[in-house]
Formats: structure tokens, sequence, C-alpha cells
């Protein structure tokens, strides 16, 4: 046994006393708005149907790595795990999550589609089940932009046109793209041209352009904030977010849909359950997933649903009763340009990319 | 210093207040003056006002109203570093981080003082204080009487005419104690400085000073050589608060000049000498040293006045023996006497009679 | 010496003192069974996982074998062995879902190989090592990574189950077929980063005594009533969460805060021309001094608390002017309290990071950032132990250092 799992066993014996009892499961998602979003469309239902009472953990953002200490504990005590797409894949190779089979697991569309063809592409991992599409815009001050607001991603490179601060998610996703794109790479060349050392100087010289002006978030709250204290003129985030800045606050802010990044947020099971927790949790899945809940999720936060059957349910906010359709990132209207997370690409280059983009900041 | 000016005032106190809160006052109407070179010792019980008054005559507390002078000059705007007075504390503090050597030269260097006039100086007062070796220790390698030592050497190096002294021996043991009052008495002396030092100590108080102020409730009571406040104390505090004493109550009968009779609350009388009672009537508190108490009648006047006394306690303290008797109704009235071959000793419950010489019983305030 | 009942005296006197000590044990025993859980083992686990690597060995025991027999510099392929073994211990892992694993942790070294792992699995495992050889060409088909001699020198290279590949990386370098070699100039950012926590920390440290100290003299010097008063200005920090008090500078530096505005409405400063006092290191000094604050306040204060007010009395006695008072007599006191605080704002200072994130923007993050985005988002736990070794290395040897200059005798908390 190596040390740390003597170590980590010391733990998971210490806390198995209060150990998971029959009618309970944990639910780990992010917190806020989305999980209450959650609980109303998926949770509250469901413990109504089965009597089973579900435990929140708002513990996503470090959900890999805690997943991963568990294992190594040998004693894992969350049952369902909210991540983004590119967490599962990352779960999923380290043999952290469990492979779930849409066919048989997942249920299938009111018609008769199966879950595999509902979904379609978005099954992007073997351990993953998307929930929700989101995706990463941005949203620019109305008063603070001038006479002609800006429709083209390039204008957050445009400082002579749209001067001010702008604040960008301090890592290299996202940017390195936009910057490429608005560097005059044709979109379909630009994980090509990132995969190159060459190409990852482009961006990063292209980003130099504009690094004064930037303020650099690691929260998602904080473009939000910038926004509406003026700090920034424009600013990226993911949808929901803006979408409540605008709608809930009222702030004099506007979507900026251009080459939007796609997303995926959804469910994984963490590898190693009992039979009997991972039953309970395969039957929430299977629950939590269908058509129509994923669609009543959309009550409650922008986000469009991760199934083509959903798409037509989204009705009306629950509070606001404003149509939720043109709110959301998948309507025609703002998904004229968009991206899909390069999962594969950024699996591969994350790590060496970010060591240059953080080596740039710091320059 | 001529002739003329040494019989002036060196130190004096003209009408001083003092109040922390604004309410309360802890010196009231403080009037004090000392000639340069006395030994002068504020003595009484906690919260007195005496250390206060020492406070601010070091210029640490200020004077709420009236003057303070030294050596004809007011110094109530003049601030402590300026006012050139030497100072020992009850504690020492020697500086904790310097040697001795460096705690004795540190006057001399903040007065600009040459690096081998510093040296010498210092070498001599540790000399005088017989502490030449220690230079090099810092503070906390030396016991309590060492440290007193030097802190008196350091109080004493750059030659103020003026040394103040909170309690110095406080912290030191019984024999030390001793000790160290003759050592301080005589560097004084030796030194011709004025010194005011502030104790709780009778004995202390006594031993030592040329006069003492005994302190209480922000007044001097009385201002005295120690031979006069013990022998002839003038208010009932000072004769209690100096030596034994006991005291009996009563009023007085009749005065003739420098006697009184006073009748005691149980009818008895006895010879007094008057000193706060003016006229017959008056509540008085006769006060009588215990070692002045006569039980032999051979001693006493013929037509003294005797008390009846029960004896209730013998004690024997080698060198005297000191009974504890009921005396008019005060059943701790205590009588010493020297342990000589002669020596009487009573034994619990015998009855005597009691007297003294009226000069030796003083009738004071009530 | 013996005892009375003739046995040797020391062993007499260890056989009564057993008891006690036994007690004494007894005593400590909770304490210490949670120290050892929760500081020793884990300080130890990290050191050991910062040079463990026994993945590639324990998941491809007849490739590194085949492997040993190889010379990387010749810029040649391996031959077929090494395919054959390879594919034959890729099967295994495969069915026990490991060469993901392995991808993962290979592509810290070189990028690519997570994505090559994973899509080789799928082909891989339809492969039968006894029957379907030679590989060579067959695994260069499924993927061309496998014809690049790079792919092969990376495995061999990262082998060993004991590396110092995690340190070299944590001090911007890398393990290469030709030894230890310097990353490419545009990945180091490691050892600046380190430089930048070691003299932030100093100056957080710097500021924090020049504002401790004349507070911590007043809290030592003013009346009791008054001074708890202030204490309790002084605690309140303490009971305000970390991120709302973070989050309240944020309110106050940023170009539309507080003190912008209020410089901007005194006309001090022009509109346009606002301050930038936050996400930069102004904006992590600032607050890092004033949550740290509290830490270097307590140690001040309570040493100068036991500095009676006769030190000073007396050196005023003897002629010192209020300034050689303080400089000569008081300070030189207090200098524990300094040390104590100094040490303790500076080794937390030194691994902060939930602040620098907040409000460091770019040139304000420290160290520690770098660690946990190594723990929590990259996964590279071998790097973030490396990176945490080092810092505990680089603490005690400050540590060293400031006994040797300062004495660590010369600190006290009281």
């Amino acid at each position: 046994m190596k040390p740390t799992k003597i170590l980590l066993t010391a733990a998971a014996i210490a806390t198995a006393a209060g150990g998971v009892s029959a009618e309970e499961m944990t639910i780990v998602s992010w917190g806020g708005a989305y999980s209450k979003s959650q609980l109303k469309a998926y949770h509250e239902p469901y413990s109504e149907k089965s009597g089973v009472t579900i435990l929140n953990d708002d513990s996503s953002n470090e959900a890999v790595a805690k997943l991963r200490a568990m294992n190594e504990a040998g004693n894992i005590t969350w049952d369902v795990v909210d991540v983004v797409a590119a967490d599962a894949i990352r779960l999923c190779d380290e043999g952290l999550a469990m492979e779930i089979d849409p066919d048989t697991m997942l249920a299938p569309a009111p018609d008769g589609t199966s879950a595999a063809d509902d979904f379609g592409e978005l099954l992007v991992s073997d351990c993953f089940i998307p929930q929700i599409v989101y995706s990463t815009a941005f949203g620019y001050r109305t008063d603070l932009v001038g006479d002609t607001p800006p429709t083209d991603i390039c204008a957050v490179f445009d400082l002579e046109a749209y001067p001010g601060k702008r604040s960008l998610e301090k890592r290299p996703i996202n940017n390195m793209e936009w910057a490429l794109l608005c560097d005059g790479v044709a979109k379909d060349d630009v994980y090509d041209v990132l995969a190159t050392p060459e190409g990852q100087e482009q961006a990063l010289k292209k980003l130099d352009t504009i690094k004064d002006s930037v303020v650099w978030w690691s929260a998602g709250a904080d473009t939000p904030q910038l926004l509406a204290d003026g700090e920034v003129i424009m600013g990226s985030t993911y949808n929901g977010r803006l979408f409540s800045v605008i709608e809930e606050q009222k702030q004099p802010v506007a979507m900026l849909w251009d080459a939007q990044v796609f997303d995926l947020d959804g469910w994984i099971i963490p590898a190693g359950l009992s039979d009997e927790r991972k039953q309970r949790a395969l039957d929430y899945i299977m629950f939590a997933t269908d058509t129509q809940r994923l669609a009543d999720q959309a009550k409650y936060i922008s986000y469009g649903p991760a199934r083509a059957s959903s798409a037509p349910l989204v009705g009306q906010h629950a509070e606001l009763g404003i149509d939720m359709a043109p709110h959301m990132p998948t309507d025609p209207e703002n998904a004229k340009n968009t991206f899909l997370y390069n999962y594969e690409f950024w699996a591969d280059y994350r790590d060496d990319i970010d060591a240059k983009f953080q080596a740039w900041l710091a320059q | 210093m001529t002739e003329a000016t040494s019989d002036a005032a060196f130190v004096e106190f003209q009408r001083v207040q003092k109040s922390y809160d604004g309410e309360i006052l802890v010196v009231k109407d403080l009037n004090l003056a000392l000639p340069k070179g006395e030994f002068l010792t504020m003595l009484g019980p906690s919260g007195s006002g005496k250390t206060t008054c020492l406070m601010m005559l070091a210029g640490f507390e200020t004077a709420t109203h009236g003057e303070i002078l030294l050596d004809g000059r007011p110094i109530n705007n003049i601030p402590p570093h300026k006012r050139g007075i030497g100072m020992v504390f009850q504690n020492y503090a020697l500086f904790p981080h310097m040697t001795v050597a460096e705690n004795l030269a540190f006057p001399l260097e903040v007065r600009k003082m040459g690096k081998s006039d510093r040296e010498a100086k210092v070498k001599r007062a540790l000399d005088m204080v017989q502490m030449g070796a220690f230079g090099s220790r810092r503070p906390a390698q030396l016991s309590g009487g060492q440290q007193q030592r030097i802190a008196l050497a350091r109080a004493l190096v750059f030659e103020p005419e003026l040394v103040l002294m909170d309690e110095p021996l406080g912290a030191l043991d019984k024999q030390l104690r001793e000790h160290m009052q003759f050592e301080i008495t005589r560097l004084a002396h030796e030194l011709g400085i004025t010194t005011v030092y502030v104790t709780h100590d009778q004995t202390e108080a006594l031993t030592m000073s040329d006069r003492v102020a005994v302190f209480d409730d922000g007044r001097i009571q009385q201002l005295a050589p120690p031979d006069q406040l013990y022998e002839e104390p003038e208010n009932s505090f000072v004769a209690q608060f100096i030596g034994e004493n006991n005291t009996l109550e009563g009023t007085v009968k009749s005065i003739d000049g420098n006697t009184c009779l006073i009748t005691l609350d149980d009818g008895s009388e006895i010879d007094a000498v008057p000193i706060n009672v003016s006229q017959p009537g008056e509540r008085t508190t006769v006060s009588i040293r215990p070692e002045r108490v006569e039980f032999n009648k051979d001693r006493l006047h013929a037509d003294a006045h005797t008390l009846k006394a029960t004896v209730k306690e013998f004690i024997y303290m080698g060198d005297v023996f000191r009974f504890r008797m009921s005396v008019a109704g005060n059943d701790e009235f205590i009588v010493k006497t020297r342990n000589a071959p002669d020596a009487v000793r009573l034994n619990p419950g015998e009855e005597i009679e009691i007297g003294w010489l009226p000069q030796d019983c003083r009738a004071l305030d009530a | 010496m013996l005892a009375a009942d003739g046995t040797p005296l020391k062993q007499s006197l260890a056989r009564s003192l057993r008891r006690q000590k036994l007690r004494a044990l007894l005593l400590i025993s909770p304490l210490l069974l949670f120290v050892m859980f929760s500081f020793i083992v884990p300080i130890a686990s990290m050191l050991f996982r910062s040079v463990e690597n026994s993945i590639v060995s324990e998941t491809l025991p007849l490739t590194v074998e085949a492997l040993g027999n190889w010379d990387e510099k010749s810029g040649e392929l391996p031959g077929e062995d090494v395919y054959d073994a390879f594919v034959r211990d890729m099967v295994i892992a495969i069915d026990d879902k490991k060469h993901t694993r392995l991808g993962s942790r290979l592509n810290y070294e070189e990028t690519g190989m997570s994505s090559m792992f994973r899509r080789s699995g799928r082909s891989l495992k339809k492969l039968d090592p006894e029957t379907d050889g030679p590989f060579k060409d067959q695994l260069i088909e499924i993927h061309d990574g496998w014809g690049d001699v790079k792919t092969w020198q990376v495995i061999k290279t990262h082998s060993a189950p004991i590396t110092n590949g995690y340190f070299l990386n944590a001090v911007d370098m890398q393990r290469t077929p030709d030894g230890a070699q310097a990353q490419p100039e545009d990945k180091q950012i490691l050892i600046k980063l380190f430089g930048r926590t070691l003299f932030m920390s100093l100056v957080i440290t710097g500021s924090c005594i020049l504002l401790a100290y004349p507070v911590s003299y007043l809290l030592a010097t003013l009346p009791m009533r008054v001074s708890n008063m202030l204490m309790i200005f002084v605690l309140l920090p303490f009971w305000t969460s970390l991120l709302v008090r973070t989050s309240a500078w944020k309110v106050m530096l940023q170009q539309q805060g507080v003190i912008n505005e209020t410089l901007v409405w005194l006309g001090l400063v022009a509109d346009d021309a606002r301050l930038v006092i936050i996400n930069n290191q102004i904006g992590t000094i600032t607050a890092m001094t004033h949550i740290l604050l509290p830490f270097m306040i307590l140690p001040m204060y309570s040493v100068m608390q036991t500095i009676p007010i006769t030190y000073t009395r007396a050196a005023k006695s003897m002629g010192a002017t209020n300034w050689t008072t303080f400089w000569r007599i008081y300070f030189p006191q207090s200098i524990p309290g300094i040390g104590a605080g100094s040490i303790l704002v500076f080794i937390l200072s030194i691994g902060y990071y939930i602040t620098p994130e907040i409000v460091g923007g770019t040139k304000g993050v420290f160290i520690s950032n770098r660690i946990a985005y190594h723990i929590s988002s990259s996964l590279n736990w071998g790097l973030a132990a490396a990176l945490g070794t080092i810092l505990l290395g680089v603490v005690l040897l400050l540590y060293w250092v400031y006994d040797k200059i300062v004495g660590i005798d010369n600190v006290k908390l009281g």
C-alpha cells in the first residue's frame, strides 16, 4: 500500500461511520442559480417520485481532484456528479467515472428515438451524460460602446473602435481561438494552426495587442460584476450569467453572440460505487435526463437542453415569464457563428499551452 | 553653593494638587520643602499619594494645580529628560538588552560624553557599589541584590543632585534589605545628594531618613525626623502607623498646661499630654507606646493614675517579653518589657495595675 | 551507583519513572495521532509523490524492459520486440482502463500523448498479441505517433519508478534523453513565480511591520478600556470571511471603485487617468497586508505588553529624549515581537492563494496559484508536490537563515 493510501484509508474509516444510508444520495453540482434550477427541475420531482433524499454538495469546480482523492482513499461519498465535458473526459481517462451505455441506461425520446441518437454527437465521452449546452460569449455595456454596438467577435480586439477594458478568462481556452479567428485564420483551420508552436505564438501576439486593456477573470461571476460596475465595457462569461445581468438585474448590457463557444455540462457517476448505490444513481440519471426534465430546467436558467427532443418543449422563465427560447445559445438567431469546445485538442494541449499562456501573462 | 543659599529649599512643592479623573484628588494641597543634601522619605500606605508626588517630581505626571520648584526654578513644564534627576525604580528597570556597563554608560552617552570619560565614570560608579567585576554581565545574570546595586549606580553615575527612589528595596529579602538600607544612606551622605525615597515600610523610613513625611489620604500627616515622629506623633494616624501603639478612647476632663486628665470610657482616669485637644469635654484617643507602660509601681509617680489590667497572653520573643492585656475595654493592649535579669513574667489571668509617665501618653484626635 | 536493594540506581530510577512516562504518553497520544495523520503523513506523502513515477513501469512492464536494449539517441525506431511488448502491455492495460491514465501522465511531458493513447486504445483492444503480429507497421497505421522516435524516447526517459522529472519541471527544466535541459523559454514561468512569491511576501511582511508597529504600541500603552475597543477592530477581520474581505478590496480599489471615485471627485486624479491599483501587485500587497495584519499585531502586542513603562521612564530620567528612549530602549525590546510576527506573516503569505487569485490579476499571483492549478485543473499532482516540496524547503531554509542572523530564541509570541 502506498503511504497516501494508508492515510486516506484511515480517513475513510473515520468517515465510514457517517456513511450513506439507504435512502440518501449525494449529488454534486456548481451551486448558486444553477443548482437551484436542478433542484426545481430534477431533485424535487425525483424525491417525490422515489422517496430518496438528495444531499447537495457544491464542489463541481474541484470535482476531478476530489474524485481522484476519494478514489485513492477507496471511499467514494458522491453518487452523481455534475461536471463540464472536459472534466468528464478526464475522469473517464483516469478511470474515475463509470461508463454509461446510452441505449440501456438512458431514457429514449417520447417519439421512440434512442437516447444515443437524441443526444447525438454531444455524447463526447463514454462516461458522460450531457445535460445542458451552455456557451461562453461576450456581453457589452450598451452605454459604453458608442453608437455602433459590436456585432463581431473581433470587436474585442479592436481598441480603436471600442476603447476601454474588456474581461477575458484567465486561461488559454477560447481566448486563443478568438485571437486566431481575428488574426485572419479561417475557422476550420483554427485548431490546426493552434497545434503548432508558431500558431500558439501567433495567437499570443494577437492577444498582446489588447493585453493592457484586459481584466482577467477566474470566477464566472467576475464578468457580470465588472460589467455592472462599469469596470469593463465588454467581457466573456457563461451565457446564463449574462442572462441574469440583462433580464433579472436589468443592467444596460447586451449579448454579443458571435463566435460563442459551446460547451457541455452533464452528469457522471463515479466509478467504484457499491451495486446498490450504482443502481440508485442510474435510476436518478434515467429520470433526470429524460426529454421533459431537460426541457424543464430551461425554465429556471438560460441554458439549452442537451437533447434534440427537448428543444421544442422549452417554454417560459418560471419567474420572469419571458420566452426562454431567444435566450438560448442554441437559438438559430444566436447560433449563426459558433464554436464547439474542442475536447480532444484541449485534452492534449491544455497543459502545454497553459504554461505558455501563463508565462505570457507574467511577462 | 554658598552658605547664604544652603538653607533655601532645593526641592519645593507649593500647594500641589493632583487628580487623574477630575473628581478625586489623590494629592491634596501639598506643601513640602527640602534643603539640599537631605534624605527625605515619603511614607504611607498604598494609595496615599506618595508615589504620585514622586512621579510629579520626576516629570512623569503633571500637577493639576500648584508649582514644583527645583533649585528655585519651576519645573512643571520641563520634560523629564531635562530635569537631571536620578531615579531608582522598584523593579530596578535595568535594560535587559544591555550589559551592566552599557546600562551605566547610557545616561552618559545621551549626554554626549566622550568614550574615555564614560568608561572612567562607569568604572568608578561600579566600584562605588562594589560591582567592579560585573560590567560585562547582563542584568538577568545578576541576583536581586546585585541588580539593585547596579540600579543605584546607574542613577548616580551622571552625578545628579537629586535622586528619587521608588520602593527600591521592596523585592529584596529582609537581610539584604537591611544591608542595602545602610549602603544607600552611606552613599547618599558621602556624595551629598538630595534624596527623596518612597516606601511603605516604616522601619526603612525610620532607619534611613533625615526626615520622614507620613502620607495619608493625599496629605502629609506629619513631617518630622524619625525620633520625633515615633515619640511625638501629632495625630492618631501617625501614632498608629509608625511603630506599635496602644490606643484608649475617652473624654478630656481637665487640661492644665502640659498635662491633662482623661476619663476613659469605662470611667477610669489617666494622665496625658494634650496634643490635639484644647478644652474639657472633647473626645480623644490617647496613645501610649507598649514599652512605656509600667506595671512596677515603684517606677511611677506616687500620685500617678493607674488602670486595672488583666493579663491575657504572654509571648516570649527573646530580647523582649510581650504581654497582651485587657485594659479599659481594650483587649488588644500590648505591654513590652526588656528581658532584663529582674524582669517579671506575668501569667495569663493575673490582675495587675498599670500606669505610665504623663509625658509618654498623648491625647490625640478622636 | 546502586539503589538500596542492590539494583543499579539508573535502572531503579527508570522503572520508577516508567509509569509517569507512560501516563504522559497516553495523555498526549490523541494529539500525537492527530499530528501524525493530519500533518506528518500528508507531508511525507507529498514528498514521496514528488518523485514517484511507477505508473509507466507498472503499466508497460514488458515495454520498459524491451526499451532497455534500445539506444534512444540513435535516431532510429525501436525494433519489433518493443512493439510486440507494447501491444502485450497495452492489451492488459486497456482491460484495466489504465492506458488513458498513462496517456495523461505522459501528456505532461509530451503534448499529444493523451489523445494518442485514448484513440489507439480502441483499435489496440481488437489485437491478439499471440496471433496478430508483427505489430510495428500495424501500430504506425493506427496512429502515426508510434512511428515517431520521440514517442519512444519519452516513454523510456520517464520509465524510472523514481524520477527527478517533477522537480526538474518545477524549476523550469525537463528530463530529456540528453539529461536535464531547460524548458523552452516561452514555457518558463515557475522560477519567476517563486521569485515573485518570495519578493512579494517580503514586501507584505515589511508593510505589515510598518503598519502594525504603531497600532501594537497603542494597544499596549492605552488604558485597558480603549485598548480593548481597539483590539476588537484589530480582530474584526478575523470574524469576516476571507472571500468577503478580499471582495471588499475589489470594491475599494477597482477603477470605478471607492478610492478612485473619491480621488476623481477631489480632483486629484483625472477621470481618464484613474489609478490602476487592483489586478496587479499593488492589489495583492494591499489586500494581503490587510488580511495578515492581525498576525503581525498580535505577537507584537503581546511582546510590547510585557515591556514595563519603567524602562522608558528610567531612560528619560537619565536624560534620554523621546526618540532616543524609543530607539535605544523600547525598540530593541520589541524586536522579538517583530520577529515572531514576521515569521508568521511571511510563512502565511508565501503559501497564500485565494487573495492573489482574486485581486492579483496577472502580475500579482503567487506560486501557490500554480500549485492549485496543478492540483485541481491539470491533475499533475507530481508537479504540484514538487512545487510544494520546494516551497517547504525554501521556508525551512529561510527559517535557518533567520535563526543564524536573528536567533530563533529572540522570537516570542508573548
